[in-house]
């Protein structure tokens, strides 16, 4: 491999409120390839978020380094980022299909094109023939695959999801699994994905990244040799226990 | 022996009446979930009651006057009531016309100036800091009270009873706007930041659309206010209207002219929020407006 697409070295963040200012990320050092979906695992409030935003340049940081792109693949952030959040935040003045388009709007991209684009991703995302509903004619696992369609529709380099199941019922968080797996798969992006589920972060990541809290730490980084694409039966086997063990033991719960 | 205390003694538990075992039968259960939709009117019913209670009342205030004996002067009939339209000397077409353009101009003047100033305060926090609780304090002034004073900077007729609608709906306006323009889920404005979007397509494509709901629901506040303002200032010095009309008969105990304008106040007052109404329902989608 040459150059990886995502450099941290060192990245130490602390947030100045009222009183004493809190260190957020004392020391966060990783790398991710082009076309990795990685997961950043850890108990609340041990800075995935935060982590996160500085990579979508929201936050700034206090020391070390953030490289996004690289020489074969050039990063433009206000164009090569797609975000997810744990809730859909669909606007509910708008169809399905013009909230997939927000991003594009913003941008200025041309409206034809975008707007078949949409089409596509809504068809990508399993919600053919919605386009014209409103958000809340849709259930909350519907409005998150809109919400991913939308982060899609500018044709990003790198998808930022925080949480993006977090709110949804156990059935649907696994169908959604499968489903951004396969969305991972034909739309060929870099994904990071912070989560707090231990399970998820393994099955879906090729990559986990695990975050430990207080103070605020990178307690671990490995791969995830699981073959693609991932079943469900894989939940059950020896090797996915071996990764979910060793996620435990470090966040203390072994 | 010590003391006693709170708790010593052992409470009396009531002996409860042994439950008869009666022998089950589901078929025998009623459906509770049922039995409630099944009493659950549909949407023409609803509106064929909400017809009924209407005319109910009207059926009401006719049996009182009748049976009771009610003389005319304490309580009019329905029939006495509508008669009074056709009293010439009370210009009914004329009143009409002022009261309503007074209450639409005060209201429409407010819904632009309240709006206007609630844009400013969200393009200029500084300003909004400024003003907004002097705004509040002048909100606690009961606007009635300012009638005399308007009677005496502006005269009195039809620009100053709007002034007074307007002085009333302002508040309700200006106040739910600007916290509609504040309420921004802070995750939409990360990805509006993300996507390097200018604070005018912020503006129009997140904020204003979504403060909407709060436009018409001060709107809708405003729309009821804007009536009673303008009535008021009409009792305290004008030379038309409705609410003249009404000092002008009270002289004369023409109760039924009284209630008739009180009705038609009323109507325009009906007329006035089922406009709001319609607006909000062509510009605001069902789930996005406020209850």
């Amino acid at each position: 491999m040459g150059e990886p697409f995502i450099h941290l070295a060192g990245v130490q963040k602390t947030y100045r409120t009222q009183g004493a200012p809190l260190l957020a990320i004392s020391e966060a050092t990783f790398d991710v390839e082009t076309g990795e979906l990685v997961s950043l695992v850890g108990p609340s409030g041990c800075g995935k978020t935060t982590l996160l935003k500085i990579l979508a340049g929201l936050h700034p940081i206090d020391s070390g380094t953030v490289k996004i792109g690289s020489a074969t693949q050039p990063f433009d952030p206000s164009r090569d980022i797609g975000m997810v959040f744990q809730q859909p935040l669909l606007l509910k003045w708008r169809r399905v299909i013009d909230n997939v388009l927000l991003p594009a709007e913003i941008l200025g991209l041309p409206m034809a094109q975008s707007r078949a684009r949409a089409r596509d991703l809504l068809a990508l995302v399993g919600l053919k023939g919605k386009e014209a509903m409103y958000p809340y004619e849709l259930s909350g696992g519907m409005q998150q695959r809109a919400a991913i369609a939308r982060a899609l529709i500018h044709d990003p380099k790198l998808i930022l999801m925080d949480e993006p199941f977090g709110a949804l019922d156990a059935l649907t968080r696994e169908k959604m699994n499968l489903e951004l797996l396969r969305i991972w798969q034909e739309a060929k992006k870099t994904i990071v994905f912070v989560t707090h589920g231990i399970t998820e972060a393994v099955f879906l990541g090729t990559r986990v990244i695990v975050l430990t809290a207080g103070p605020a730490r990178m307690a671990d980084n490995f791969r995830v040799e699981l073959a693609h694409p991932r079943t469900l039966e894989m939940k059950t086997g020896e090797a996915f226990g071996e990764y979910t063990r060793r996620i435990y033991r470090l966040l203390g719960m072994e | 022996m010590g003391p006693r205390f709170r708790g010593d003694e052992r409470m009396e538990l009531p002996q409860l009446a042994p439950t008869t075992r009666l022998p089950y039968d589901a078929r025998e259960v009623v459906d509770l979930r049922e039995a409630t939709l099944a009493g659950h009117p549909q949407a023409l019913e609803r509106y064929a009651l909400a017809v009924l209670s209407h005319i109910g009342l009207v059926a009401a205030w006719y049996l009182f006057v009748k049976l009771g004996e009610v003389p005319k002067f304490v309580m009019p009939s329905p029939y006495e009531t509508v008669h009074a339209l056709l009293v010439p000397n009370y210009r009914w077409p004329e009143n009409i016309a002022v009261t309503t353009v007074e209450i639409f101009a005060g209201y429409i003047l407010a819904v632009v100036f309240g709006i206007g100033a609630a844009l400013l305060f969200s393009w200029f926090r500084w300003l909004e800091m400024a003003v907004m609780p002097l705004l509040v304090s002048l909100n606690m002034i009961p606007k009635v009270a300012l009638g005399p004073l308007i009677i005496v900077w502006f005269k009195y007729g039809v620009g100053p009873n709007a002034m007074m609608a307007f002085a009333i709906c302002f508040f309700p306006i200006v106040l739910t706007t600007a916290r509609g323009l504040r309420e921004v889920e802070p995750d939409l404005l990360d990805l509006v930041h993300t996507l390097r979007g200018s604070r005018w397509q912020l503006f129009t494509k997140i904020q204003l659309p979504g403060a909407l709901p709060y436009v018409f629901s001060g709107m809708k506040v405003a729309a009821i206010l804007a009536v009673a303002g303008a009535i008021v200032g009409e009792f305290l010095g004008s030379d038309r209207g409705l609410g003249y009309l009404m000092l002008q008969v009270q002289v004369t105990l023409d109760t039924a002219a009284m209630f008739m304008a009180v009705i038609l106040i009323t109507l325009i007052g009906v007329v006035l929020y089922a406009l709001v109404l319609a607006l909000e329902r062509a510009l605001v989608p069902r789930d996005a407006r406020l209850a």
